[in-house]
């Protein structure tokens, strides 16, 4: 609203829409009964989160036996699972954190369903952690108190248990700031609610007014946990491939680990978020609030995410040829042309091929093309957990020890699982609070509107400015 | 909010009508009780004579005690309460502290933050603050005056000439 925007910069908010307009289409699709649509996707969902329950119950009565790791391969489909999941949950507080700094303001649009996003995909992702450990439940373990064990402590030197505070504090941090911005869009859903509905939202809205002086504080607030969460964001994935790159095994012992593995977890968190919000906008009617322009600019990141995961595979490769390290070129050779050569295809092909047809402005705005190659990247993104991991213990220092391994039903029962979980959450959301976040749509209005600025223009933008300059 | 208050309000239906009347307010000294908008409007908070949040400087502090309560606790923990050697290496090995000590001290920045946010304000789950008027949190923006600071006639006439959509009185 303060600067000017250049009129050739595409509107963010299409229709000519007015504040109230914009309340309308963003509080009603939570007054509504739900579609056909909705109740379909919530029953498949629920019914998967079910199995999944089942699955985990079955693994935490029987034990880890059910799965089938053996003693070559300690970690599957879990950390796999895990690590996938992880990297879905850093999608939104990019969007909203780094995003904000950027002073990005398509962000706008998609911040709100992204942050939900995250938090659902961290819950997916922690779950694994808590599961494959065996004894779920002494899993409170990892939590350092004082207990009557000695007291003994956890190894705050070991990189799982850094992962266990980064997952938490992510969590933690993406949920508040998710909170917080919502805490005045359910304001304006109690506003026009009646009833019991009303003092839900109440409590929900936490007795919002939106007084100027709230409103600085909010902004202010918003701001610094946008600040603390761009390193958080970067620093949990960064633990991640810790897990991994301080152990001693050819393959992960790579520097490189940490800015390959956000660079992966962006890439992933963005395929999902356009995976999600394709299906969102356009059953509940949000093209105007989430345009082609805001799509094509998602494509853009995931163009350059993919292109450095891209980079990150191939120095792999060459640092593995040039260390001269007889074990670490195995390993790499191993991965392309061993047991789980399809593994290693399907990653590079989803991961770095799929996505260079982004380059093409033509496809960048395509709606369908960006769909579909949006989750061709969410299965190379999964491949490429499961060659760093899968592939790389199946053949250890010993060959007498090698092995090879395939999922039992009941871990493909937990991944579905968690799909579940991840659907049902997100589908509840979109019943309780307005998907697209109204009170920042409505700030942008003046400058991102599409009767303000861009073609269709009917109030001229340079009135406008002139007018701020006086302030 | 203890007491009742005699309130005086008029409803704008643009931000900038708005930015206009707490101009005129401010050159006609009238005492503005506060101003409601359905978002963050820039430029208000000078008019208004709010001064910069210190939330910020909250956040440091919450975070300086994170760094502190991560840092001294390992130390404690890994010198004095329990040493255990890890790998042959020292007791004390700050390197590998440092991923946890940053994780304390987001962690504790952002709760004491959002903590301290939501007391200063006032709002907590099951506060319930007066509504002036529901359509505040749509499309309209408020200036409300408390009649007994500004006299109801003078608040009125302003309200009236500053370009108000709709002027009402409300005990809150």
């Amino acid at each position: 609203m303060s600067h000017h925007v250049s009129s050739i910069r595409e509107p963010l908010v299409q229709g000519h829409k007015s504040y109230h307009d914009i309340t309308e289409d963003l509080v009603s699709p939570t007054e509504r009964a739900p579609g056909m649509a909705w109740k379909v996707g919530f029953a498949i969902s629920v019914s998967l989160l079910s199995f999944g329950v089942f699955c985990i119950l079955w693994t935490i009565w029987h034990g880890i036996g059910t799965w089938n790791l053996n003693r070559t391969i300690g970690w599957g489909w879990d950390i796999t699972n895990f690590v996938w999941w992880i990297g879905i949950g850093h999608a939104g507080t990019l969007i909203s954190a780094i995003l904000l700094l950027f002073r990005q303001k398509w962000r706008t649009g998609v911040n709100r369903a992204a942050e939900a996003m995250t938090i659902f995909a961290v819950i997916c992702a922690a779950l694994f952690p808590g599961i494959h450990v065996g004894r779920a439940w002494v899993v409170f373990y990892f939590f350092p108190y004082p207990n009557t064990r000695g007291p003994l402590w956890p190894n705050f030197n070991s990189p799982l248990l850094w992962d266990l505070f980064a997952i938490s504090t992510y969590f933690i941090v993406s949920f508040l700031f998710w909170y917080t911005g919502l805490v005045p869009d359910f304001a304006t859903v109690r506003d026009r609610a009646k009833g019991l509905r009303r003092k839900i939202y109440n409590v929900l809205s936490f007795g919002w007014t939106g007084s100027a002086k709230h409103w600085q504080r909010w902004e202010s607030l918003c701001l610094i946990l946008a600040g603390i969460a761009t390193p958080l964001v970067l620093s949990v994935h960064t633990i991640v491939s810790f897990d991994f790159a301080t152990s001693v095994i050819p393959g992960w012992h790579t520097t490189i680990f940490p800015p390959y593995f956000v660079a992966g977890a962006i890439f992933s968190g963005f395929a999902m978020v356009l995976t999600l919000m394709i299906v969102t906008r356009k059953v509940l009617h949000l093209e105007q609030y989430i345009t082609i322009g805001h799509i094509e600019s998602m494509n853009k990141v995931i163009l350059v995410t993919g292109t450095i995961v891209g980079v990150a595979y191939l120095t792999e490769l060459f640092v593995a040829w040039y260390s001269g390290y007889v074990y670490e070129q195995f390993a790499f050779f191993n991965r392309a042309v061993g047991p789980y050569w399809w593994a290693y295809f399907g990653m590079m092909f989803c991961n770095v091929v799929s996505p260079q047809i982004f380059w093409f402005r033509k496809m960048r705005r395509s709606v369908a093309v960006t769909f579909f190659i949006s989750i061709v990247i969410n299965i190379g993104m999964w491949f490429e957990r499961f060659v760093i991991i899968g592939t790389t213990l199946a053949r250890d220092y010993l060959p007498s020890s090698w092995s090879y391994y395939s999922p039992s039903w009941v871990e493909i029962g937990i991944f579905l699982g968690t799909l579940g979980i991840f659907f049902t959450l997100y589908l509840l959301f979109t019943r309780v609070a307005p998907v697209v976040a109204i009170a920042e749509i409505k700030s942008i209005l003046k400058s991102a509107g599409d009767q303000y600025t861009g073609p269709d223009a009917v109030h001229s933008s340079t009135e406008h400015v002139e007018e701020q300059a006086h302030d | 909010m203890a007491n009742n208050k005699d309130i005086i309000y008029g409803l704008y239906n643009d931000e900038e009508d708005l930015l206009r009347a707490v101009k005129q307010a401010n050159s006609d000294h009238l005492e503005i009780m506060d101003v409601y908008t359905p978002f963050p409007v820039h430029g208000l908070d000078p008019l208004l004579g709010l001064t910069e949040s210190r939330l910020h400087i909250a956040g440091f502090i919450y975070g300086l005690l994170g760094t502190l309560t991560a840092f001294l606790g390992m130390t404690w923990i890994f010198t004095k309460d329990w040493p255990i050697i890890f790998g042959g290496k020292p007791h004390w090995s700050l390197p590998a502290f440092i991923p946890i000590i940053f994780e304390l001290t987001v962690l504790f920045s952002a709760i004491g933050m959002t903590v301290t946010f939501y007391i200063v304000n006032g709002l907590g789950p099951g506060v319930v603050n007066p509504t002036i008027d529901l359509r505040i949190t749509d499309d309209k923006f408020c200036i409300a005056f408390d009649k007994s600071e500004v006299e109801a006639s003078k608040a009125e006439s302003f309200l009236r000439s500053s370009g108000a959509a709709e002027i009402h009185s409300k005990t809150i």
